[in-house]
């Protein structure tokens, strides 16, 4: 997984002129890698289907330069580029039967029709649809239409497939299963895919790397865990998943270590490598689900403490609101099961507990 | 007749004699006119039995004839032509979009709303004014501007219901701009093309005013000739001429809609 078939570098594009300028990508620069399932994830207007349309060459770049396999791509129309895209609408021909849609690209590159109809049918049992090659389009249900496009671009075999939200159309269940099948398809065919979505389920349960954008930039660029359990950024960590967020000043926390004092006069440990020269206020964060509660009168006197404010009950964990005063609030979730600590209700004194790892001290 | 109480207009008692009068309005003088053509009687007015003479007298005139081969001649020229540039207009009109869109738009259609007396002077000295001589090609190019914007409506309206992704889909899958044009455009907008050239057809077919101001002489087409008819006098013969020509008109338009209902 080390040969880098797309490269962005600083790959900028701006739409319209004048006061109407907006900026849709700025400077982004990204290495994608041979055979990897790689995510850009972020809200509406990130970027993200910009960045993709550049890769496909729907779109061209203002400034910087795309590489496929060390080779320029900027000048060259989508028809010339071994890529190929799953739409968000599918855009299957709707006036072809499925068999001719998946065929059309081979014809396109001068495949014989008897090559082509082998590779069809190859396609169809991929995707599970042997029976269907004789149907058209609107006779499918959106679930079969996403495979079948999945066929279509997948057929004259790209190095790169991109999938602009295609599973946005469809309801949870599908999503969730054609979730499961473009992982499957994904590692069976060994082509890179580039999947843009703004579910940051999806990306986490599908993705290789994951590059969480926003305002045109990338703001961080890592494996799903990595993104969800060091999050650089406030954005990525409220963007990914529910995140405390404590405002506190660095200070050095004996033994090399370094340490955030907060507001209220508790210090919290921190595992993570934070320059010497980085001083002054911070912000850090933390996963609910990585935070403890212990009662009030246990805590030592650097502890961070407040007052339950919310119970909340779902099953399988308790979420508890905290105050810790200030207007400073926290979000504690622990799980139900077994071996479950005590309960706590409203009004409860509590101490929080932390491990230093689960910490982070983000950019600005 | 089921009465939809969700209408406000079905709680009106005259409902019933307020349509059959509007109907019987439209279309009693077009059956009145159907029926005469079958008179025995040469007074188109008084009916005295039935006989199908009158369409053999019609199909067997000569200038009659003439004038029909005339009328087809010009509307099918009109129409190849209309639909060429109405497919091109539209598919420029739908790539991107510029300054000034709406008023190429509103161009476009604007010969729709032109009073027809207007157009056929302008047109008539506009060809006097060049030098070129009145003729079936003159008629041919000024029923070729008005036809534009009828073809381009229904193309433009295909073009606009279709996915933009669809080109981009055959782009991507190796087709070259001409290739995507002739494999994914075009077979989709075929039902619209196909119907607007049959309502080309039949407007052309049925222009009176125009044909009149720019038709010189052996350029007479159907409905010129029809007048001709009538100021003679009115006879059956007339009726059988019009009422061919309405069959034709209504299979034309019933074709121009039906085709244009094809979805995929």
């Amino acid at each position: 997984m080390s040969d880098v078939v797309i490269s962005a570098r600083s790959v900028g594009k701006t739409f319209g002129s004048g006061a109407d300028k907006v900026t849709a990508l700025d400077s982004v620069s990204v290495d994608i890698f041979q055979n990897e399932f790689f995510t850009m994830l972020g809200p509406s207007g990130c970027g993200k289907t910009t960045l993709l349309r550049l890769i496909g060459g729907f779109e061209q770049a203002t400034s910087g330069q795309i590489l496929l396999e060390g080779k320029a791509l900027n000048d060259l129309p989508p028809f010339k580029r071994p890529i190929n895209t799953v739409f968000q609408s599918y855009a299957l021909f709707p006036h072809l039967t499925v068999k001719q849609n998946i065929t059309f690209g081979l014809e396109m590159q001068g495949t014989s029709r008897k090559q082509a109809d082998g590779r069809a049918e190859e396609m169809l049992e991929l995707v599970r649809l042997e029976e269907y090659g004789d149907r058209v389009p609107s006779q499918l249900s959106g679930g079969q239409q996403q495979r079948i496009a999945l066929a279509r671009a997948l057929a004259p075999a790209p190095k790169v497939l991109l999938l602009d939200e295609p599973l946005s159309a469809l309801d949870l269940k599908l999503r969730k299963e054609m979730q499961v099948e473009l992982k499957r398809l994904q590692t069976e065919t060994g082509i890179t895919f580039v999947f843009v979505t703004h579910d940051q389920e999806e990306a986490l349960a599908m993705s290789d790397r994951i590059a969480v954008m926003k305002s045109g930039e990338i703001l961080q660029i890592g494996a799903p865990r990595e993104i969800y359990e060091a999050p650089t950024h406030r954005f990525v960590a409220d963007f990914i998943g529910d995140s405390n967020f404590l405002v506190g000043e660095l200070v050095d926390g004996g033994a090399g270590e370094r340490a955030v004092k907060l507001a209220g006069g508790s210090v919290i440990a921190l595992s993570q490598d934070v320059s010497d020269q980085r001083k002054g206020p911070v912000t850090v964060s933390v996963r609910p689900e990585r935070l403890g509660l212990i009662a009030g009168n246990d805590a030592n006197a650097d502890q961070l403490t407040g007052t339950v404010s919310t119970v909340i009950y779902f099953g399988t964990d308790t979420t508890y609101q905290i105050d810790l005063g200030n207007d400073a609030r926290l979000t504690v979730r622990m799980q139900n099961g077994a071996g479950a600590k005590a309960d706590f209700a409203e009004g409860d004194r509590v101490a929080i507990t932390m491990s230093p790892d689960a910490v982070r001290v983000l950019a600005d | 007749m089921k009465v939809d109480a969700s209408n406000p207009l079905w709680r009106f008692r005259g409902i019933t004699s307020t349509a059959m009068f509007f109907f019987a309005y439209l279309y009693l003088p077009i059956v009145v006119l159907i029926a005469l053509s079958f008179n025995e009687n040469r007074l188109a007015t008084i009916w005295t039995g039935f006989t199908m003479d009158w369409y053999v007298t019609a199909l067997s005139n000569d200038d009659m004839l003439r004038a029909a081969q005339n009328s087809i001649v010009v509307a099918i020229s009109a129409t190849v032509l209309a639909t060429i540039a109405a497919t091109l207009a539209a598919m420029g009109m739908s790539r991107g979009r510029f300054k000034g869109e709406a008023g190429v738009s509103a161009m476009l259609v604007l010969p729709l709303l032109v009073p027809e007396i207007v157009t056929a002077i302008a047109t008539l000295l506009f060809f006097v004014a060049l030098g070129i001589k009145l003729g079936l090609l003159t008629v041919i190019i000024a029923h070729t501007v008005f036809c534009i914007p009828f073809a381009y409506l229904p193309i433009r309206a295909r073009l606009e219901g279709m996915d933009p992704a669809l080109v981009e889909a055959a782009n991507d899958l190796y087709a070259n701009d001409w290739k995507a044009f002739r494999r994914v455009t075009l077979p989709l907008l075929w039902p619209g093309i196909l119907s607007g050239a049959m309502l080309s057809f039949i407007i052309s077919l049925d222009d009176f005013v125009i044909s009149y101001f720019v038709g010189g002489a052996g350029a007479t087409t159907l409905p010129i000739y029809i007048f001709g008819m009538i100021r003679i006098g009115i006879t059956p013969e007339v009726n059988a001429v019009s009422a061919m020509m309405l069959i034709v008109s209504i299979v034309f338009v019933s074709i121009s809609f039906m085709i244009d209902r094809i979805r995929y």
